[in-house]
């Protein structure tokens, strides 16, 4: 039994289906990326795990328990940082300290947070409101609040893909310290395959949606700690990430859609009189029913 | 035009001239009744000069009309922010309480304060001789609660769901989230709306203390056009702008201060 647990997961809004037969196990300790276009349902996934939504089939299980909300067992570090503005940068991830562990004296509570932002190194700006300062902090300090729960496991939704090239290599080396110090189970969800070979024990594509599910999961046999730079020439890093772009740019290429949609034509016939205009002078229908024709268009991506 | 040194102060004086003059040239030529600017002056000079000499109930200085006045409006003002902000907390949460109570609102909305006046009389008639000042309170509540709620309930629903999910992930409890994460996300909406009932409350006095002839600023004034005094109305319609003004001034600068998100 895996201590995560996607079995034949689906999600719809109405209408299509977002996801389907969505499988995944995730050991303890394990960090699995989840790759994938965007638009392509990545983050309905991990909102799913988190608890915010609810899928419309199949079960999601996290330790043999059911997941029927959003709890702080689960910590999430969202693609937007959402942090709450009026807050300082320690009132925030005590905020989230004193949520997980009410019982806990207010000395042991503030040290706690002190200890996590030492960990994300943001110790100097610890008393500045999250609009001064800038995109890398700001996730930073989204990290170290969802750490600060002490979570059973960690779900990034593209957190870094907000950030420019530089601070994304940074913070990419900072997560990779931080899961090698406590080997927390983590869910990464990533739109590059880049990223997700260099910080994963084991990378899945998720296909082109509607209708997204999951590709083969790749194991990432590359020994830790990686070097960004190194990898660029290992045989076993670019085999892998042309299998995941492959298997993703085919995933995308087979999806033809025929869309129908109705058009409304100019008919030569002289509009009938005897119908009496609307006071608006728009109406939503036409005026006479066999203007309406339909035309089937193939959709290529 | 090129702005130059003391231009913040002496446009303004240029158009406060024009209306002297306009206002001269009328009480000259048209406007018989109309006293004069300097008519207006001498006559309430006593007022000004001793702003808190108090010679009858109704012949007292001017800031201490306006001081009984303020103390009226802030009691009605406090009772409509008391009243409107849960009401638009409630507006801003709850579907359905939106669907019960929003037509009603919005009907009562664009109710005048002389059409409140009576009915508040009517109500508090038992009160004997609090009566005035009860319906003089109620309507003032009525009137100037409308935009604190309407603008409470606007912020509640702007309220990002970002923020939504944090207070959800940290299973924040009905009240931590109350005061956590949905008041500190509306207070800037909600204080927009409290300066917006400020400025109706203040509106509002005026037409309440004439109806009930409480003393206060338009107490006075409707006292004075009664005697066909009509320097002190002047003087009246002056005091109640400037001091309108003041709050609004005020009232902005606390607003900006928690304009922070």
């Amino acid at each position: 039994m895996s201590y995560l647990e996607l079995n034949d997961v689906s999600k719809n809004f109405g209408g299509e289906p977002v996801l389907k037969n969505i499988n995944l196990s995730v050991e303890k300790g394990e960090f699995v990326a989840i790759v994938g276009f965007s638009g392509a349902g990545k983050t309905t996934l991990i909102s799913l795990i988190a608890g915010l939504l609810k899928p419309t089939g199949g079960s999601i299980k996290l330790n043999d328990l059911e997941i029927t909300g959003p709890g702080p067992d689960r910590g999430i570090v969202f693609q937007n940082y959402s942090l709450l503005p009026w807050l300082t940068v320690f009132e925030n991830i005590l905020l989230a300290v004193e949520a997980v562990n009410p019982n806990w004296a207010a000395t042991k509570r503030r040290e706690h947070a002190e200890k996590y932002i030492a960990m994300v190194k943001l110790t100097p700006a610890r008393d500045k409101k999250p609009g001064e300062l800038s995109g890398g902090m700001r996730q930073r300090v989204s990290v170290a609040r969802a750490l600060a729960m002490d979570p059973q496991i960690l779900l990034l939704d593209e957190p870094l893909s907000a950030l420019d090239a530089l601070t994304r290599a940074t913070l990419q080396d900072e997560i990779s310290r931080i899961w090698s110090e406590d080997k927390k189970t983590v869910v990464l969800i990533t739109n590059d395959p880049d990223e997700g070979i260099l910080l994963a024990d084991r990378i899945i594509p998720l296909a082109a949606g509607p209708g997204a599910t999951l590709g083969p999961s790749f194991k990432v046999a590359i020994p830790r700690p990686r070097d960004r730079k190194a990898i660029n020439h290992d045989a076993h890093f670019k085999q892998l990430r042309r299998d995941v772009v492959e298997f993703m740019l085919n995933s995308k290429s087979e999806r033809h859609t025929a869309v129908t949609r109705k058009l409304v034509l100019p008919d030569i016939e002289p509009e009938d009189l005897n119908i009496p205009r609307s006071m608006t002078g728009w109406r939503k229908t036409p005026i006479r029913k066999n203007e309406l024709k339909e035309e089937s268009v193939e959709v290529k991506p | 035009m090129k702005p130059f040194k003391f231009d913040w102060l002496v446009l303004p004086l240029i158009g406060v001239a024009a209306v002297l003059i306009l206002w001269q040239v009328s009480s000259a030529s048209w406007a018989k009744d109309l006293p004069t600017p300097e008519k207006t002056w001498q006559t309430s000079r006593p007022y000004i000069v001793e702003p808190f000499a108090k010679r009858g109930e109704m012949d007292q200085g001017i800031l201490r009309f306006t001081w009984y006045s303020l103390i009226l409006v802030a009691k009605g003002y406090a009772l409509a922010l008391i009243i409107g902000t849960p009401i638009g907390f409630f507006l801003g949460l709850s579907k359905t309480f939106t669907k019960i109570f929003d037509p009603l609102i919005q009907v009562l909305r664009p109710v005048s304060p002389l059409a409140w006046l009576p009915l508040g009389l009517v109500l508090f008639t038992s009160a004997g001789k609090n009566a005035s000042e009860l319906g003089a309170l109620f309507t003032i509540a009525v009137c100037s609660m409308w935009p604190t709620v309407m603008n409470t309930a606007v912020g509640v629903r702007a309220i990002p769901q970002d923020y939504l999910n944090v207070a959800k992930v940290l299973k924040l409890s009905r009240t931590k989230t109350l005061f956590k994460v949905l008041i500190p996300a509306t207070l800037p909406y909600m204080f927009t709306g409290f300066r917006l009932s400020l400025g109706i409350a203040w509106l509002v006095i005026v037409a309440a203390e004439m109806l009930t002839g409480q003393p206060g600023v338009g107490g006075f004034l409707w006292q004075e056009y009664n005697s066909l005094i009509y320097e002190h109305i002047i003087l009246c319609i002056v005091t109640i702008g400037v001091v309108g003004f003041i709050l609004d001034r005020l009232m902005s600068l606390v607003e900006k201060k928690f304009k922070t998100a």
